[in-house]
């Protein structure tokens, strides 16, 4: 059981909670994602309690992690879409330090399962779909006519571009569960490996430092692509809220 | 020293507040086109540093595309009971849209509404 690479995701409820027929239990998943949440804010509040003008080191960590988001955000949709802040850095918050979370040995990373992933990308994508419609009204939809099309081509232009609209919440969940799901079993495989070649003799210790340097390397990489999802979601959650607040450019 | 001081300002006097604001707005635009030139060499390099990425990307657009289209003829057929005329023409769709996720993703297809933006106003240059 300790050398199987799917066990870490596995769901385990801590309070069982039924209501009816649903079932509510606060699982690891829960927890992780009650901890996640926690340990965000407790940063936020405390790092910016001080206020002072030259910050201090936590201070300056917290203000990096906004002007980065805002930056993003300015940069793919213009100031207009600084409303949309708020979403923007909660999400990038959330997924960076969930991704991180998930690198302590023992801990559940959350966003391996693609359940939590997808419900994030559709809170994007409703987004993007309820303030398109409430700003621009009909006039959303020309997002799925491109302009200098011909009115013929349009009868197959529009619902493929529809297709490819309504694949993007997909798309953004499964990129982002997809990578956290391959990163983790890999690092788990390659570090199995050390202790199944260990028992094998002097020649398998010999060999496993092989596969120790790949642990370690792995983890180098795991910890670069846990800020890198992070920063893609956000990157496509900007686009996307372009489209809404743009419809037609 | 005090009479060159004097013809400096002299200068700057001289000079309309309108070559002023001319110079700033071109330095904007010299900075816009550099901020566009930085991005998107960033853009390249963050794609081109890890193939493992890329790869991830681009495959998760393709297959999104192919399983919106299924499951959308799915529930065609299963509402319409066209089964599985639904399910063939969305596949098919789908494909496309995949295709044309990839081709997005990859930068080789424009982004929704960048022409019409071209088109219309050319001097607007905000650069997506």
């Amino acid at each position: 059981m300790a050398n199987d690479p799917i066990h870490q995701f596995e769901i385990q409820k801590i309070f069982p909670i039924e209501v009816g027929e649903m079932d509510f239990s606060f699982t690891n998943s829960s927890l992780f994602m009650v901890l996640t949440v926690a340990a965000t804010c407790a940063f936020l509040i405390l790092s910016t309690s001080g206020r002072g003008l030259v910050p201090s080191r936590l201070q300056s960590v917290s203000e990096m992690a906004y002007e980065f988001v805002a930056g993003i955000l300015r940069s793919s949709a213009g100031t207009e879409g600084m409303r949309f802040f708020p979403l923007v850095f909660s999400l990038f918050m959330f997924v960076l330090v969930a991704n991180l979370f998930g690198m302590f040995p023992y801990f559940f990373t959350v966003t391996s399962h693609i359940i939590v992933t997808f419900a994030l990308a559709m809170l994007v994508i409703l987004t993007v779909i309820i303030y398109g419609l409430l700003r621009h009204g009909l006039k959303f939809f020309h997002l799925f006519a491109p302009a200098g099309v011909p009115p013929v081509l349009l009868l197959i232009v529009a619902p493929i571009e529809v297709v490819s609209f309504l694949s993007r919440p997909i798309s953004l969940s499964v990129r982002l569960f997809a990578n956290m799901l391959a990163g983790h079993i890999t690092l788990k495989v390659f570090a199995g490996f050390i202790v199944s070649m260990s028992a094998a003799g002097v020649a398998g210790v010999a060999g496993a430092i092989l596969p120790l340097g790949m642990t370690v390397a792995l983890t180098a990489l795991e910890f670069l692509v846990a800020f890198l999802q992070a920063y893609v979601f956000t990157v496509l959650t900007c686009m996307y809220l372009n489209d809404a607040l743009h419809p037609s450019h | 020293m005090s009479s060159h001081n004097g013809d400096k300002e002299g200068r700057a006097a001289g000079n309309p507040e309108a070559g002023l604001s001319e110079r700033r707005a071109r330095l904007n635009r010299k900075l816009d086109d550099l901020k566009a030139v930085e991005e998107k060499t960033a853009r390249k390099s963050q794609g081109s540093s890890s193939g493992y990425g890329q790869a991830m990307k681009l495959s998760s657009e393709f297959i999104a595309g192919v399983l919106v289209g299924v499951g959308i003829g799915w529930v065609v057929d299963q509402w319409l009971g066209t089964s599985p005329f639904g399910l063939i023409v969305f596949l098919l769709l789908g494909f496309a849209a995949g295709v044309l996720n990839v081709l997005r993703s990859a930068g080789v297809a424009e982004q929704p509404g960048v022409k019409i933006q071209r088109e219309g106003d050319a001097q607007d240059d905000r650069s997506d």
